[in-house]
């Protein structure tokens, strides 16, 4: 079971989602996944054809910079964060 | 009485601005859909719902959905999507929204493509006989990008659709999508050598003429132009009294299909604004063998407009209400069709669409 923290801009496009997660997942891919059960529509904002993440959404396992396949162990935090390279003039 | 709102798309997310009939004061809302760059808003005829259609650089494409004239909002991409497969490029975002005659909701995209919806925009589909066609590997972007941004769905056919792409040019289906036909004849591609090809003219935007199906105007990259066969040859209509071939917006007329509107623009390596710097839009009333300069209330000195392909729109009163955006955020209005000019507001963000509704 890893806690999985939200970025707020993300909050506002599914209202009344909470901001943490308990999810059980292997990796970033399953974490994803199941944050579908309580957002439906939630993995298609984060990650993109490939599949990937998307370009400008970073994730972080424990601190560390991840990616789709990144293992995730019992007890982890994931932090979702929009990139600061995203964005419009 | 009805009411008139003004659906307007901006990078910064979008705007609706409310009036009565008179369409004298406008009162602004916004912005909406949480900021996201929004290049296109129609309204659902069976329902009156509002979808905008865009992309967050963060969240990726989707159309948002309003079924309570703005108030709140739902978004969707399920089935935005060209697949998982390798080199599939992402979806950007979403350039353009249509309503077909059997309530078919259809999306352009960017990369170009067109997705249709049976259910209002909760899901999509994707139409691959498009994409499929021969051409598509030819195919090559604008200076905006390889987008679908014009839909024109016939008025009574299902199976009958015109879409645009830039810079590629104007396609049929007439099955449904299954297949695609070119109707790029007489169309000049002035940045190719040698004679106009099938595809790779550079459409900016085109539309139907009120009760005529077969009569399609068009404002293209190199000149403006009409056809009576439903987009299987054009005429090239730029030597009729417009001050440049070049430009972006057209809308037609909701009742004469003898009148539009297009707003030429200085050559694409002049500048692109509004020729020396007057501004003005032109309309014609005999389907484009002439053109008539309007600019009253229009500002007539230093005026370095450019106003984008979606930024124009009409509305269906009488007389009819033209509206028009410029990159440079000022919103004009006339309510004499075309007429006279008021300035409704000169502070929104770069303005990339505007949809004009009449509500009973």
């Amino acid at each position: 079971m890893a806690t999985v923290v939200l970025p707020r801009s993300l909050l506002t496009l599914f209202p009344g989602v909470e901001r943490r997660h308990e999810i059980d997942g292997a990796n970033v891919d399953e974490i994803l996944s199941g944050l579908d059960a309580a957002a439906p529509g939630m993995r298609d904002r984060l990650v993109e054809e490939g599949p990937r993440l998307r370009r400008h959404i970073n994730v972080f396992v424990d601190g560390q910079p991840a990616d789709l396949t990144t293992l995730v162990a019992d007890g982890a935090t994931v932090h979702v964060i929009p990139a600061v390279s995203g964005g419009t003039d | 009485m009805p009411d008139v709102q003004l659906l307007i798309g901006t990078p910064k997310g979008a705007f609706i601005l409310d009036s009565d009939p008179q369409r004298a004061d406008w009162a602004l809302r916004g912005p909406l859909c949480e900021g996201w760059p929004i290049h296109d808003l129609i309204v659902e005829p069976s329902s009156g719902a509002i979808l905008a259609a865009g992309g967050s650089p963060w969240y990726g494409p989707a159309v948002w959905r309003s079924d309570d004239q703005g108030t709140t909002w739902s978004h969707s991409s399920e089935g935005l999507t060209y697949g998982d497969g390798e080199g599939t490029k992402p979806i950007a975002t979403i350039w353009s929204l249509a309503t077909g005659p059997d309530g078919t909701v259809y999306a352009g995209v960017e990369p170009a493509g067109l997705f249709r919806s049976a259910d209002g925009g909760r899901t999509w589909s994707h139409v691959e006989g498009l994409t499929n066609h021969p051409t598509r590997s030819t195919w090559q972007p604008g200076a905006g990008g390889l987008i679908l941004h014009t839909i024109v769905p016939h008025p009574s056919d299902p199976q009958r659709v015109w879409v645009g792409i830039s810079a590629v040019g104007v396609f049929e289906t007439r099955d449904g999508g299954a297949t695609w036909e070119p109707r790029n004849k007489g169309v000049r591609a002035d940045f190719v050598p040698g004679p106009p090809p099938e595809t790779g003219q550079c459409v900016h935007k085109f539309a139907m003429a009120a009760g005529e199906p077969e009569t399609l105007y068009q404002q293209n990259h190199c000149g403006q132009y009409r056809s009576t066969d439903g987009g299987a040859t054009w005429t090239d209509l730029s030597k009729n009294g417009v001050p440049s071939q070049f430009g972006f917006p057209l809308v037609t007329h909701p009742r004469d299909p003898k009148t539009f509107w297009v707003i030429p623009l200085t050559e694409p390596d002049e500048g692109r604004f509004m020729p020396e710097a007057s501004a003005a839009v032109w309309r014609t009333t005999d389907r484009g063998d002439t053109f008539t300069r309007g600019d009253r209330g229009l500002p007539q000195d230093d005026a370095y407009l450019s106003v984008l392909r979606e930024a124009m729109a009409r509305d269906t009163l009488d007389p009819v209400g033209i509206t028009f955006g410029t990159k440079t955020g000022q919103l004009w209005h006339s309510s004499d069709e075309g007429g006279s000019w008021q300035l409704v507001t000169g502070n929104l963000p770069e303005i990339w669409a505007v949809e004009a509704v009449v509500r009973d």
